[in-house]
């Protein structure tokens, strides 16, 4: 009997609370002209000198607005997810301006986290590079200011090329066999550090064959990864890890980071790394005996469609500084400031004027502002790619063909399946 | 009598509030969760919710993947709790023939390992194994050999591991259920004149029985539900995820891609095969004539 009246009160209880929590619309009506701003930005291994700029950005903000505080917050990027996620739930706990990677964009804004910017009035806005900008709009609306672009190109050691005698990859094709050449002649060497899940580096090899990973028709998105041209690129990249350029036991598991570590270590002859890499190099083994060009595209003297990675700035759509917010981030994102986040920590700027500027006052960002002028291209914009991420599904495609699990038709018709299943729920 | 019942059901109100609070309403909200799609834009409230009763369970278990993943844990759980049973028994037999002293410091090195925590103890264990700079490589002159690549040594690698830091609670559990064991009855034993192996099984495992069924049920769940060590020590689950067990999985392909509902789906999933097993092991217990 009393079995039977718990049961009836629990049915009762699902009846009554039947649907999980959903926090309600963030969008706040209020816009404070005073008080404490709270700002999120990334932490840094070497932070110092980041720490430096904005601290004169946010003097010079509470110089023109009395009345005005400025709190910054440096979280950590691999935790960043969570931490938005709380923030978007739950919008007291959230800041009303963030730094924020360009890939995790689509996704924060369909979660309704990020409010869009009119940057029509803003002086310095009309200089931004175009396909910079075009990584922070989801459907024609601007979401954050570029604050700087990350791209990559091809390191190689300098000291090991003029002893084998020989010169830099000019096509797409050419570095495969070089690489293999210079494992040869030394055997304890990767050719070129490629990993198997730098997808950032397996990126322009698809695109440089005239793939992409996947195309858009009115709205939706449909994989292209099993595509006749970016099989090839695949193909081209996963030749480079095999044992006589980078052995899979070695190389199939690393990503960006321990790839560039391997030819900080001096073990390899080139990697795939990028602008942000250099004071790192520069710090390591390889110090003072490499050199840096585009990566080639597959005709001599083109360049390999690069990823345009980067950081943005945003304002929180549950701000209730709206109008300071914006203000500050035009502020912090401001060609001033981007020189200055330039000269101390390396960040290539967002502008094209500022960027030129940088480039020839520092012959060494040559080659990345010219694989940034020869056109970027970037991951598909929709919050499906987040799940596509962190479902690690192409660098899983990328895996399954370096280690012989599966063929190029079989691993990329896999990654399709996959992202078309993304796309679609 | 019903007075009694009453009072007793009165003394034992408050334990049941609590274990309804923190037992019944999370696993209600799990249940709950994973009969809809719930992803970020849901929980923050920028979509509407949808039902979708049991959608979240066919997409699951009409994954080819996930039975892979599911054999492969309970493959790795399994080789973990043998291996953990054995390695905590045979140290805890030990324990009981040596002196003093030996036991202090086994006992010392065994609260180690099992006060070390996960990812401290997953990353030293990389550390030893690392392909190029690790101990293990330099003993064994095999420089350049990557454990962690191929799929059954990154198996291999992570099983010494759980077992390495699980052994410890066997091991001293077993010890104090030998200790406890009167010293008469093996005295009568011994008076019968039956050898070490006859009182081994014949007294002293009977007497154990008990103790072995907690400490069997207690591993089978632990090792069911690894992730830190899968997770520190093939980098989120090895090449292409041939390591993945189900709560690496889970975590993957659903709450780092904000898929609530079908994480929520995993997680019932593997509670009811816990229950399962659990009540399997029971049951086959009973039927040899032991109940817990």
């Amino acid at each position: 009997m009393r079995l039977k009246r718990l049961m009836a009160v629990l049915g009762a209880g699902v009846l009554v609370a039947c649907a999980p929590v959903q926090s309600g619309p963030t969008s706040s009506g209020t816009d404070e002209k005073s008080g404490q701003l709270r700002v999120w930005l990334f932490d840094e291994v070497n932070r110092a000198p980041k720490e430096g700029v904005v601290k004169d950005a946010i003097a010079e903000f509470e110089s023109a607005h009395s009345g005005v505080t400025v709190d910054v917050q440096y979280i950590q990027v691999q935790t960043r997810a969570e931490r938005f996620k709380a923030a978007f739930s739950d919008p007291k706990s959230a800041p009303d301006v963030a730094e924020f990677g360009n890939t995790d964009l689509a996704g924060y804004v369909s979660a309704g986290g990020f409010a869009d910017l009119d940057l029509s009035k803003w002086a310095d806005g009309k200089d931004l590079v175009p396909t910079v900008l075009d990584t922070a709009k989801v459907d024609g609306k601007v979401y954050g200011v570029p604050w700087f672009v990350g791209v990559r190109a091809l390191y190689y050691r300098t000291d090991v090329f003029a002893e084998l005698g020989i010169q830099p990859p000019k096509t797409l094709d050419e570095i495969a066999p070089l690489a293999r050449r210079i494992r040869q002649a030394k055997p304890d060497m990767l050719g070129i550090s490629a990993g198997g899940k730098y997808l950032f580096a397996a990126l322009p090899f698809i695109w440089a064959q005239g793939g992409e990973i996947a195309k858009q028709d009115n709205g939706k998105f449909t994989s292209t990864v099993d595509s006749a041209q970016a099989k090839a690129g695949v193909a081209k990249y996963a030749e480079l890890v095999k044992d006589d350029i980078c052995p899979p036991a070695q190389c199939a598991g690393n990503g960006g980071d321990a790839s560039v570590e391997a030819f900080r270590a001096g073990k390899a002859a080139m990697t795939i790394g990028g602008d942000f890499n250099r004071k790192s190099v520069d710090a390591s083994s390889a110090a003072g005996k490499y050199g840096v060009v585009p990566l080639p595209g597959t005709t001599p003297g083109s360049i390999a469609p690069a990823f345009a990675g980067g950081n943005l700035l945003g304002v929180l759509k549950g701000t209730q500084r709206k109008t300071l917010a914006n203000e500050f981030v035009q502020l912090l994102a401001s060609k001033k400031y981007q020189q200055k986040m330039y000269s101390a920590m390396g960040n290539l700027p967002t502008f094209s004027d500022v960027q030129q500027q940088v480039a020839e006052s520092d012959k060494w960002l040559e080659p990345f502002t010219a694989t940034l002028k020869a056109g970027t291209k970037f991951v598909p914009v929709t919050p499906a790619w987040a799940k596509i991420e962190a479902q690690t599904v192409l660098p899983t495609m990328i895996q399954n063909v370096v280690t012989g699990a599966k063929d190029v038709n079989a691993a990329t018709k896999d990654a399709a399946d996959a992202m078309n299943a993304a796309f679609s729920s | 009598m019903r007075g009694h019942a009453r009072v007793a059901f009165a003394y034992l109100t408050p334990a049941l509030l609590v274990l309804g609070g923190l037992l019944a309403y999370p696993i209600y909200q799990l249940v709950l969760i994973s009969l809809y799609d719930y992803g970020q834009e849901q929980v923050s409230g920028g979509a509407p919710l949808t039902f979708l009763g049991l959608g979240n369970y066919q997409k699951l278990l009409g994954d080819q993947q996930f039975w892979t993943v599911l054999g492969q844990t309970v493959g790795f759980a399994a080789v973990c709790v043998v291996g953990t049973l054995l390695v905590g028994a045979c140290l805890a037999i030990l324990c009981t023939r040596v002196r003093t002293w030996a036991r202090m410091v086994l006992f010392l090195a065994a609260l180690g390992a099992w006060s070390t925590p996960a990812v401290a103890g997953s990353t030293i264990w990389l550390f030893l194994f690392d392909a190029n700079f690790g101990f293990v490589n330099e003993i064994l002159g095999t420089t350049g050999y990557s454990w962690t690549f191929d799929k059954w040594t990154a198996f291999g690698l992570v099983a010494a591991q759980v077992i390495w830091c699980s052994f410890p609670f066997v091991m001293v559990t077993l010890y104090a259920g030998i200790k406890a064991i009167p010293a008469e009855v093996l005295e009568a034993a011994a008076l019968d004149g039956a050898s070490t192996l006859r009182t081994a099984v014949s007294v002293t495992l009977p007497l154990l029985k008990p103790i072995l069924i907690v400490v069997t049920i207690q591993s089978i769940i632990w090792d069911f539900k690894v992730f830190t060590q899968i997770y520190v020590m093939t980098n989120g689950g090895g090449i292409a995820g041939r390591n993945l067990v189900l709560n690496v999985y889970a975590y993957q392909q659903a709450f780092a891609a904000s898929e609530y509902g079908l994480g929520a789906a995993i997680g019932v999933v593997m509670t009811a095969v816990l229950l399962v097993i659990t009540l399997f092991y029971l049951r086959a217990l009973r039927r040899q004539g032991e109940a817990l």
